[in-house]
């Protein structure tokens, strides 16, 4: 396995950095969707059965079933990374959507009964108070999307878009163990990295907390 | 004083006043205007919040607590340091050694004492507390309140205060408003309260004379 490494370094590199960009991208894009839905539901929870419903439906379709399904639609369906991407967002979704929305309804009631009181506005609420409580909680929802993705963005090689999922379907259809860990294993490696920073930032944040 | 048992209104009451709850009939005058004249931020900011525990929030130091609402209504900054030091002696906390703190590593009493203080901070003519002595020791609690009752001789201001207990409200207040079920029983001056012969009165100033006798012998 190291010799056939070795020799491919190069390609190993490309794979990578394209893994690494179908995951980030698709977690930027969760991100900014998730957490402003999350907010979203704590100001409106009769929403909430109907969003979080949604999310869980796409989380039980298989990962290389969403792919094909969303293949047809008009913009996303046109190139390959595209669709990728809008396939690991919507998986990214759940976990960030629920877990703001989690962590803001468990801001103290006596704090946000003090907070509006003393005349803060819903914004400043929003900002001073309740995001600053909530983040660890956030954050915890986004490190399980990221290394999520990170693993599931490894199908997306199945539909030509790239990344370390190539080694992965190389090595089984011709039946090589070394082609599968050249691929599985640096994925491995960017999960656990994802999970340590992110788990890094969590803790920080929540020493911040004091509560 | 605001003096009941629970579910009699009190903290309903107190919500009416700075439109955390809106009346389903009727109206709200604060300072002669109707609430609905009032813009809420506004209104809220002319007034002192105090909750039991203090309702603090828990990831900013005691010094960005107090300087809450001066620091929302844009003070100048000179301005606000010299109030926050001037709430946090008024309550005994000097800022030098508490400011820095965050509300996890002071005591319930002293969180009680930096909740008054942001209260205060703003120099709010009006004062809403809401039982804020109610989950201290006996102790700590007496000795808010008789602090409080000096600091209200000096300061003088409107405070609504809510409380359960007959000794706190009488001890504390000028003037004990009673409800009972979402009514306003009657409004007594301490003295009156110990002396009505009113059926509704009587069992607190039953329960208040015997707590004392029992202290007595």
């Amino acid at each position: 396995m190291w010799e056939f490494a070795v020799s491919h370094r190069r390609e190993i590199l490309v794979l990578t950095s394209e893994h690494l960009w179908l995951v980030s991208i698709s977690m930027l894009l969760a991100i900014v969707i998730g957490v402003p839905l999350g907010i979203f539901l704590t100001r409106q929870p009769a929403w909430k059965g109907f969003v979080l419903g949604l999310n869980s439906v796409i989380q039980t379709i298989p990962g290389l079933a969403l792919f094909g399904l969303l293949l047809p639609l008009p913009w996303f369906g046109a190139r390959s990374d595209r669709l990728a991407i809008t396939a690991l967002t919507l998986y990214a979704l759940l976990p960030i959507i629920q877990n703001t929305f989690v962590g803001i309804s468990g801001v103290d009631a006596p704090v946000r009964e003090a907070a509006i009181a003393m005349g803060l506005t819903g914004r400043q609420l929003l900002w001073q108070v309740e995001l600053p409580l909530a983040a660890d909680v956030i954050v915890a929802g986004i490190r399980v999307s990221t290394v999520l993705t990170v693993g599931l963005a490894t199908i997306a090689a199945a539909i030509g878009s790239g990344g370390l999922g190539e080694f992965i379907f190389r090595g089984l259809s011709m039946v090589d163990n070394r082609v599968i860990l050249v691929g599985a294993i640096p994925a491995a490696l960017m999960a656990l990295a994802a999970n340590m920073l992110l788990g890094f930032i969590q803790r920080g944040l929540r020493r911040a907390r004091h509560s | 004083m605001l003096l009941g048992p629970s579910g009699s209104g009190k903290t309903t009451t107190l919500k009416l006043i700075n439109s955390m709850l809106t009346p389903s009939e009727g109206d709200v005058r604060v300072e002669g205007r109707s609430l609905r004249d009032w813009d809420v931020i506004k209104l809220r900011r002319r007034i002192g919040y105090a909750i039991q525990e203090g309702g603090l929030f828990p990831h900013y130091t005691v010094w960005k607590n107090v300087s809450l609402v001066p620091r929302l209504e844009n003070w100048p900054e000179e301005k606000i340091n010299k109030r926050v030091e001037e709430v946090l002696k008024m309550v005994g906390l000097p800022s030098a050694e508490f400011g820095q703190r965050y509300p996890d590593q002071i005591s319930g009493g002293q969180r009680q004492r930096v909740g008054l203080a942001r209260a205060l901070a703003a120099d709010p003519p009006i004062l809403l507390m809401d039982e804020p002595f109610g989950a201290l020791d006996p102790i700590t609690r007496t000795e808010l309140q008789r602090e409080f009752k000096l600091l209200q001789q000096r300061l003088s201001k409107t405070v609504v205060f809510v409380t359960h207990d007959v000794s706190e409200a009488l001890l504390v207040g000028d003037r004990i408003a009673l409800m009972d079920s979402g009514t306003l029983h009657g409004i007594y001056q301490p003295r009156e309260f110990l002396a009505s012969p009113d059926q509704q009165v009587k069992p607190y100033v039953d329960a208040f004379r015997t707590a004392q006798q029992l202290f007595a012998s």
